[in-house]
């Protein structure tokens, strides 16, 4: 039975996908939709990790939750990518690094999507309803976060490429 | 009678089922006689109630107002700013000749200097950069005729997608919730539905100094024979709150989860209509799981409200036959924002409460012709309430303007204000024009904005009847006729639509706004794909023939309205196509709604992020066209009080003034009445700060700080209420605070709903603290 793998592979690309989220948002700190929905995407990524918390210990595993703050360096780091956001927020060269960042949180979304199917089937297959109803309903909000990234980039990319 | 003392006047108690009795209201200037002055009728123009109104006229100047008696709408009453605010036309400091910046110093010019300056700037900017470069910011205050020509000349002239409304500010969230639940823009109610119901819930709607004579209206059936019951959710003991049955005077940003916890009774106590839900909505399995742990004793600690007070006011609305809902800036302008109103339609689908007299809702507008914003495109919609991301609705668009459809942007959903603004500041848009709105003083974080306005990269073209604080950021100001000096329509909150004539000239050589459009897309050379001029009309009846093309068909169908059918009839409510030529009192009576994937304006969008729901999706999600269910988790918001900022900030109106108070403020009863700001805060804090009624206290943000004289009210402990009104025209430099700050978009914070893109002005902590004199 490798479902406790499973389970730390998802736990393990959600809380990738929340930190760079909020990384992203401290980068974009002048552009306040990217700011404030980044934050808003974290908070729901991290509550994944708690709602597989739940199962994980069933199968053997213990997970790490990850701290609002990140590592200790993080509120350094934080204070640094806003304060540059700051300097750049009145210059449009942001904004190609803002479809580059949306990018990177899309891939890392779909990954994490991907790993939400093999838990999924594995839990299916394991006969665990209770596993599988948490599996169900993480999914569907990181594809919500999915889609954000591609909406947000089209809606961003006609005036960052022709501004 | 003193209707500053006593705004909403006498009453005229009536019992449900009966026609609301009329009250005629007027006011003319001292020493003028009735009976010698020449009337021309018109709506009110400071509110979005869209009272009947008649304009006196003696020797060529406005002299008065009175109410008109047959009209359905308002029976003949008005409110303080109806009945003073016109003496704005005739005040001596309007703007009469253009004025463009030379040295740093605006100067008085002619038209044709100011334009070609415009014109000349704007063709420079299209062929080095394109029309990304340009942006539009209009109003909630111009005439549908208005409206249509700016939303032809940008999107199918400029060809920018970059042009919004104020609305944006105001009425945003009722539009899209609309969408969301219904497929369609479109109040379904009508204000005759308070004459007929049972119960009325008004949702962060202070409707008493919103719409005064709206309020008229509930009151007189409240203190009437079989009196109608009242909820009231807002923050503050408004005059509203005060007749209620049931007050929630709920915490800052919690609307949802309030929503979620009336939602759940409902179906716990099956109030609900299974019939009407069956068989005309989608989405009830996933609503009712979203909110399955939503009990009043989960929101209770959340809203700061109490259980049982929240149990009551869910009996009140499952337990009435009829029932009447309307929503405005408490719920619009605060978090979740869209979520929340969309719960507010929500509980009128489960309860099948549409459709019939007395059962209705109306997400209600701010301002007088917001409703025209909406239907005709300029602020992020396309004209007829069209779908963007429906290549066959812009192609239809394409053939009425006879253009090619990739002139009009359909790429993305329309920029909306607050992104325009941030394309301002990062550099990528150098040339915006803004009509009728000020956004200097009404715009949040006000520092900023005021640093984007000051940006010399940025090309600032401001038409305006006043030389407003964004007037004085400007590059070219042109200056505008406004109501009373043009011909037009407009429409109301409850979609009436009112022919407004022309009374007298403008002043000086001000214009009306559809003529200074025409005049820039005539200077650019805008032409269809035939050569011919892109704008095709030449009056306001001519665009208004035009416009009822473009509504034909559409849920705003004004194909059957006509000027000579507006003055014979006064009022009409759309829609008025060749069915119903005489207009709707309300929408959805056979749950017809406007959802259907190919007819829909919009698909909608996942309510916590904005990301909108694509056309595969929405065809599987209803492929006959229902009404949708839609539901969201209650999140909290992002900023909370803590210790340094411990106080939840919410802005407001007051009735006596309008906007940013360029026609209220002159009009010396109004601007008596409410002269300068003050800070609201409950008399537990009051006493904790050692706060006397008056004393000057200083508010911060972690945006910035105002200091105000301080009112003592019932208010919930650890609120704090500021007037949104109040900027710099009339004090120091005329821009910006010279000295202490007063304004109070100085503290609020840049954020807005992720689905209806409208800011969150009643969402922010601030600090409070008394100043030493």
């Amino acid at each position: 039975m490798k479902l406790g793998l499973a389970i730390e592979q998802v736990a393990s690309a959600e809380r990738e996908l929340a930190e760079r989220l909020l990384a992203v948002g401290e980068r974009h700190r002048t552009d306040h939709d990217v700011h404030h929905l980044t934050r808003t995407l974290a908070r729901m990524e991290r509550g994944h990790i708690d709602a597989l918390a739940r199962h994980a210990a069933r199968y053997g595993v213990e997970l790490d939750r990850g701290s609002d703050d990140g590592s200790p360096l993080r509120p350094v780091a934080k204070a640094a990518r806003e304060k540059g956001a700051e300097l750049l927020g009145r210059r449009p060269e942001p904004g190609l690094l803002l479809l580059r960042d949306l990018r990177e949180l899309h891939l890392l979304a779909s990954g994490a999507s991907l790993d939400w199917v093999a838990l999924g089937q594995g839990a299916q297959a394991a006969k665990d309803p209770q596993l599988l109803e948490t599996v169900t309903a993480c999914h569907e909000e990181t594809l919500r976060t999915l889609k954000w990234t591609t909406y947000r980039l089209k809606e961003a990319a006609p005036q960052v490429l022709t501004g | 009678m003193d209707r500053i003392a006593n705004p909403w006047g006498e009453r005229t108690p009536y019992p449900r089922g009966v026609e609301w009795p009329v009250r005629e209201d007027s006011h003319v200037a001292d020493g003028i006689d009735q009976e010698q002055v020449d009337w021309f009728r018109s709506a009110s123009i400071l509110h979005s109630n869209g009272d009947a109104i008649d304009i006196a006229v003696k020797d060529g100047r406005i002299v008065g107002v009175r109410g008109d008696g047959h009209s359905r709408v308002n029976r003949g009453r008005l409110g303080p700013k109806d009945l003073y605010g016109w003496q704005a036309n005739n005040s001596p400091d309007r703007l009469t000749r253009p004025l463009v910046r030379e040295r740093g110093e605006l100067q008085e010019t002619d038209w044709d200097t100011a334009m070609g300056r415009i014109a000349a700037r704007s063709k420079e900017l299209l062929e080095q950069s394109g029309p990304g470069s340009h942006a539009f910011y209009t109003s909630g205050q111009l005439f549908l005729e208005d409206y249509y020509t700016l939303a032809l000349t940008v999107r199918a002239g400029v060809g920018t997608n970059h042009l919004d409304g104020n609305t944006r500010l105001c009425t945003a969230t009722a539009g899209e919730a609309l969408k969301e639940s219904f497929g369609a823009d479109g109040q379904p109610g009508s204000f005759s539905d308070i004459d007929h119901t049972d119960a009325i819930c008004c949702y962060g709607h202070n409707v008493a100094e919103t719409q005064t004579v709206l309020w008229m209206r509930m009151l007189d059936r409240l203190h009437g024979p079989n009196r109608l019951r009242l909820l009231v959710v807002d923050p503050r003991r408004t005059p509203v709150a005060e007749e209620a049955d049931v007050h929630l005077a709920i915490r800052a940003g919690t609307n949802l989860a309030l929503m979620n916890a009336l939602v759940h009774e409902l179906i716990a106590h099956d109030w609900i209509d299974r019939a009407y839900v069956d068989a005309n909505t989608v989405g009830f399995e996933k609503l009712a799981k979203k909110v399955e742990g939503c009990t009043p004793r989960w929101a209770a600690p959340i809203c700061g409200l109490s259980a049982s007070d929240i149990a009551a006011a869910a009996e009140l609305i499952g337990t009435t036959e009829r029932l009447f809902s309307t929503v405005l800036q408490g719920f619009y302008q605060s978090h979740q924002a869209t979520a929340a109103a969309c719960q507010v339609n929500n509980i009128h689908l489960l309860r099948g409460m549409l459709g019939r007299p007395g059962c209705g809702l109306l997400q209600m507008n701010g301002q007088p012709t917001a409703q025209n914003t909406r239907e005709t495109g300029a602020n992020g919609d396309l004209p007829g309430f069209r779908n963007w991301a429906n290549d066959s609705h812009v192609e239809e668009l394409a053939r009425l303007w006879n253009v090619e459809p990739t002139k009009i942007p359909h790429y993305g959903p329309p920029t909306h204000a607050m992104e325009i603004f941030r394309y301002c500041e990062e550099g990528s848009i150098q040339f915006l024009w803004v009509s009728a709105t000020n956004p200097a003083v009404s715009l949040p974080e006000l520092e900023r904005i005021r640093s984007i306005l000051a940006d010399e990269r940025l090309f600032l073209v401001v038409q305006d009847i006043f030389l407003s604080e964004t007037a004085r950021f400007a590059d070219v100001v042109v200056p505008a006729a406004t109501w009373g000096e043009k011909l037009g329509t407009f429409t109301n909150a409850d979609r009436t639509v009112h022919l407004s004539e022309k009374a007298v000239d403008p002043p000086g050589e001000a214009r009306p706004d559809m003529d200074i459009f025409r005049d820039y897309a005539e200077r650019m050379g805008f032409t269809d794909k035939d050569g011919a001029p892109l704008v095709k009309w030449s009056d306001p009846e001519g665009a208004f023939d035009a416009w009822k093309e473009c509504s034909r068909g559409r849920p705003c169908d004004y194909s059957a309205i006509t000027y000579a059918r507006l003055r014979e009839l006064h009022d009409i409510q759309w829609p008025a196509g060749d069915e119903q030529p005489d207009g709707t009192e309300r929408l959805y009576e056979e749950a017809d709604f406007w959802a259907a994937p190919d007819t829909c304006e919009a698909y909608g969008r996942d309510l916590l992020t904005g990301a909108p729901v694509d056309e595969s999706e929405y065809r599987a999600l209803n492929p006959e066209g229902r009404a949708i269910l839609k539901a969201a988790d209650y999140v909290p918001p992002h900023e909370e009080p803590d210790d340094e900022h411990p106080f939840e900030l919410g802005t407001g109106r007051t009735v006596y003034h309008f906007h940013t108070r360029t026609k209220t403020a002159r009009a010396p009863e109004l601007q008596a009445a409410a002269p300068e700001p003050w800070v609201e805060l409950s008399d537990a804090d009051a006493e904790t700060l050692g706060v006397h009624d008056g004393d000057l206290v200083e508010v911060a943000s972690a945006r910035g700080s105002i200091r105000a004289p301080a009112r003592i009210k019932d208010i919930r402990p650890g609120a704090v209420f500021l007037p949104f009104h109040y900027g710099y025209w009339d004090s120091g430099n005329g821009r910006s605070p010279d000295g202490d700050a007063h304004a109070a978009n100085e503290l609020t914070i840049t954020e807005w709903d992720p689905a209806s893109k409208q800011p969150l002005f009643k969402v922010g902590a601030v600090s409070v603290t008394k100043v030493e004199t």
